[in-house]
């Protein structure tokens, strides 16, 4: 069975797919990589569930990557030649974690590559600068 | 995050107290970008040392630009370009770093940060070219959250 590369949240995962113009995921995968799991009620995350067709999603092998990512609402495009997949965050989530402006934590190296996180200057006002030398 | 500079201001909270916003650490580009850095330097100097207020959360949000669908898809074919051309896959990438331009037109990170990598030139006329097409048709390059230009 053919494995593809699912570039997901900041990860690289492999997953096996019957098909690689027409993906599936295992529910076990959905649940353990995106934390989604499959429901009568639909596709439940904590106590929220997305109704979701479940005729388009499930097939035989497993549930319809595409249908899956439209019902999440997260973009998802692929390179079949290369068996590779990105499945982006939902604009919907990304603009409620905005709007609720915590700033996002992230940790990146400085030029001796010491770990540095947003996180680590709490207590402290930050001017965060993003430039480029191009 | 669209373009650079750009800063952010997050207070001892770890909350956004001024949003994504265009801001030079000195006047040495004025001329060309035609913004003076003396007022966010001035504002930012005032908010450190307690004297003046960021904005409120109110004020925050209304300036905020929030990700849209399109961005969002531009950003996971970037991240299928990225992939693709790290693992030497610099042909079947370039479509995918075409699309997310296309998709987000207005976001230079994803068009100007690509170029290198597809053997263009981010500081010469290939960046021109694509910079004139944009403000061309009537956008600006920088977009601050409120009037900066140099008088």
């Amino acid at each position: 069975m053919p494995t593809l590369t699912l570039l997901h949240d900041g990860r690289v995962d492999e997953i096996s797919v019957a098909d690689l113009a027409r993906p599936t995921i295992s529910p076990e995968q959905v649940e353990s990589l995106l934390g989604w799991e499959l429901k009568p009620e639909g596709l439940c995350k904590g106590y929220m569930c997305i109704p979701v067709d479940q005729d388009d999603l499930v097939r035989e092998d497993g549930l319809d990557l595409r249908v899956l990512a439209d019902a999440l609402q997260r973009p998802l495009v692929t390179e079949e030649k290369h068996a590779v997949a990105s499945l982006g965050a939902s604009h919907h989530d990304r603009a409620e974690a905005l709007d609720s402006l915590d700033a996002p934590d992230f940790t990146l190296p400085d030029l001796a590559g010491n770990l540095h996180s947003l996180s680590d200057e709490r207590g402290k006002k930050v001017l965060l600068v993003a430039y480029a030398s191009w | 995050m669209i373009n650079v500079p750009t800063i952010l201001w997050i207070d001892e909270e770890g909350r956004i107290a001024r949003p994504n916003d265009v801001a030079f650490g000195s006047n040495d580009f004025k001329e060309m970008t035609g913004i003076d850095s003396e007022l966010h330097l001035e504002r930012l100097r005032a908010w450190v040392r307690g004297e003046g207020p960021a904005m409120t959360p109110e004020e925050t949000r209304a300036v905020q630009t929030l990700p849209t669908a399109a961005e969002q898809e531009a950003r996971a074919e970037f991240t299928l370009a990225w992939w693709l051309s790290q693992r030497g896959h610099a042909e079947d990438a370039e479509s995918h770093y075409v699309r997310a331009g296309e998709l987000a037109p207005h976001d230079f990170t994803i068009r100007r940060g690509s170029m290198l990598i597809r053997g263009l030139d981010p500081m010469g006329e290939d960046f021109m070219k694509i910079v004139n097409e944009w403000t061309e048709a009537g956008n600006a390059f920088y977009r601050p959250i409120e009037p900066v230009s140099a008088s």
